[in-house]
């Protein structure tokens, strides 16, 4: 019986973590893009990290339910790591100077959980903001190592294996964010389809209920609360490696919240979002910038109120109505894309 | 030792002028329960408020105090009727999307109509200047500021402790089906308060024009020392914020002066390890349903 019901939930669990037709062309149109739109490697760069750093907080946010306002803290740290191993010549390899960047988040990513993991949401939000505003508050104070508001100095970074130089156009910089985003982005796919990232759901679900059928609710918090930092480390090492800059601005709570917008945009707990949402937000973010240079601050904000006044989840819905519509006439029923309901906690 | 007592004062006065501007939140978000990030917009708009009809109105300072405190106590009203009060229900997640949302568009707004710089409010010549107590140098608008604050500190406390209105409140917040099981008007005890609280913001941010600067960027900035009040105070009573204003203010003024690179490092120090230790606040319990 209980060989029975084993094999059952391992097969479905299978079946769900499968690759869809619809994810193989997702990555095919990405690439294609990348290829299309030489003269835009800049702003699909841009795109590329912000997609990294959602999908980072997606990891926490979606799967194990953590709100978070201060992600920033783990992007700041990585991108100042990156900007210091490279202004003091310590590791010219920009690949292994991204994984020592993101080795360094991931550490006081380790530290910190123990903090997030205690008390309700409030408490959580307030920590995580404190521990961001902690972070650029030392930045600030210890301005003769990170250059304080003007920005670390003297970045230099080495061509990519010894073989790519970093070229202005950034046609290096978007190939090699590319490439990081995906192999991270695979590697996130195989947490949240293991045994690991279901039991991540279940906590998310009920932390109480997800404790008393055995899950150690505690340990893998702060097991994806420290794999999340390595992310948001790797993202903001890639933003100082593919810009050549690190500045106070990268600890910024305005960071923390654009994120969470990314990620509200493109819907929380299935891994894609945070990859739509920052297509969806840099482009937001263009036109408004067009329409109004100085305020588009404030329709950011209007697109926030909407969106949770709306709902998130009757917004999904809609945006999802017509591709839906097509989907079923080519391909039958079965195709629909459907967001999980219980998106967020 | 004349310093020391100096800086105690002015820690008193930025303490005071804390808990007016933070005493709001701990109504919406120790006893509703709301996560209202958005509470430093009203004290932007108290201040401004005021800076208009001082600098280009002409209207004495007084006279702006209690308008700034109406204008704030409006609009918050406004808001909460209209947008706020369909969000008492939902998730932390969205209550604190839609704050940021209304935070960034107050900020754009008034950047947008009144420039990005800083603002002063011309203050009459009563409040320039200072005084010595036994070689205490007592600054006059910190003095008006301690006496303004303490008054209504006694008054919120009689307000909350004596009268109908008092008692109502205190039910609707404790279980708010048997309240209303009583024919206590709940929406209407929490959006009165709710307006109240704004208004007080309003009020506070006027008088910190002059202490704290008032710029567009106000309620980013000091979300987080609101937040700390209100978090480290509890919200079992108006004491409880009240005292952990004062711990704030006298904490923050001795850091800015005695290390000074360190200050905001020790603040938000202190505010984690409370937390930590304390997660429902250094004084009592918040309403955590």
């Amino acid at each position: 019986m209980t060989t029975n019901v084993q094999s059952d939930v391992a097969y479905h669990a299978r079946q769900h973590g499968r690759w869809h037709w619809s994810e193989f062309a997702y990555w095919i149109a990405v690439l294609a893009v990348g290829l299309a739109f030489p003269s835009r490697y800049l702003i699909m760069t841009e795109i590329v990290r912000l997609a990294l750093f959602a999908l980072s907080l997606d990891l926490i946010l979606g799967y194990a339910g953590i709100v978070s306002l201060g992600h920033a803290a783990f992007f700041g740290v990585g991108a100042y790591c990156a900007g210091l191993l490279s202004a003091h010549g310590l590791i010219d390899e920009p690949l292994l100077a991204l994984i020592v960047s993101g080795v360094a988040a991931m550490v006081l990513g380790f530290v910190t959980s123990f903090l997030v993991i205690r008390g309700a949401d409030l408490t959580r939000l307030m920590v995580t903001l404190g521990i961001a505003l902690l972070l650029e508050a030392l930045a600030e104070r210890f301005s003769n190592i990170t250059g304080g508001t003007d920005g670390l100095q003297g970045i230099d970074i080495k061509p990519l294996l010894g073989l790519f130089e970093f070229d202005m156009f950034g046609r290096t910089g978007f190939f090699y964010a590319l490439a990081v985003l995906f192999v991270l982005f695979l590697l996130a796919r195989r947490i949240v389809h293991s045994p690991f990232g279901l039991s991540l759901r279940a906590i998310k679900n009920n932390p109480l209920r997800a404790a008393a059928i055995g899950i150690p609710v505690n340990r893998r918090l702060i097991a994806i609360y420290t794999v999340a930092a390595f992310y948001a480390g790797i993202a903001g090492a890639l933003f100082t490696q593919t810009t050549a800059l690190a500045s106070l601005d990268v600890f910024a709570f305005d960071k923390s919240a654009d994120l969470m917008l990314v990620l509200v945009i493109g819907g929380a707990g299935y891994l894609y979002g945070g990859l739509i949402g920052a297509l969806v937000f840099r482009m937001l973010q263009e036109v408004f910038q067009t329409i109004t240079p100085q305020y588009w601050m404030f329709w950011i904000g209007l697109v926030l109120v909407v969106i949770v006044l709306v709902g998130r989840q009757r917004i999904h819905a809609a945006a999802l109505f017509v591709p839906n519509l097509i989907l079923k006439q080519l391909a039958g029923r079965k195709a629909v894309v459907a967001l999980s309901d219980n998106e967020a906690p | 030792m004349t310093a020391v007592l100096t800086n105690l004062f002015d820690g008193v006065a930025y303490g005071m002028l804390l808990f007016v501007l933070a005493c709001g939140l701990a109504v919406t978000l120790g006893l509703m329960n709301f996560v209202n990030l958005a509470h430093g917009a009203f004290a932007m708009a108290g201040g401004y408020v005021c800076a208009v009809l001082v600098n280009k109105s002409g209207w004495p300072f007084f006279a702006a105090l209690p308008l700034a405190f109406v204008a704030s106590a409006m609009i918050g009203a406004a808001l909460e009727r209209t947008l706020y009060r369909h969000l008492y229900t939902r998730s932390h997640l969205d209550q604190v999307l839609f704050s940021i949302g209304l935070v960034f568009m107050s900020v754009a707004a008034v950047d947008y109509i009144m420039g990005s710089s800083r603002i002063f409010i011309k203050l009459p010549q009563v409040l320039e200047g200072q005084f010595d107590v036994f070689g205490v140098g007592i600054g006059r608008y910190r003095l008006m500021i301690v006496l303004i604050c303490g008054l209504l500190t006694v008054l919120l406390q009689l307000v909350l402790a004596k009268t109908r209105f008092g008692s109502r409140l205190r039910a609707a917040v404790d279980d708010p089906r048997a309240a209303s099981g009583l024919g206590i008007n709940v929406p209407q005890v929490f959006a009165f308060t709710f307006a109240f609280g704004c208004g007080l913001a309003g009020l506070g941010g006027a008088l910190s024009a002059e202490i704290l600067g008032l710029d567009p960027y106000f309620p980013l900035k000091f979300m987080i020392y609101f937040l700390i009040v209100v978090t480290v105070g509890g919200s079992s009573s108006i004491t409880g914020p009240f005292l952990a204003s004062l711990l704030l203010g006298i904490g923050d003024v001795a850091g800015k002066y005695y290390v000074p690179k360190m200050g905001p490092f020790v603040i938000y120090t202190i505010m984690i390890v409370i937390l930590i230790w304390r997660p429902n606040g250094l004084f009592g319990r918040t309403a955590a349903r």
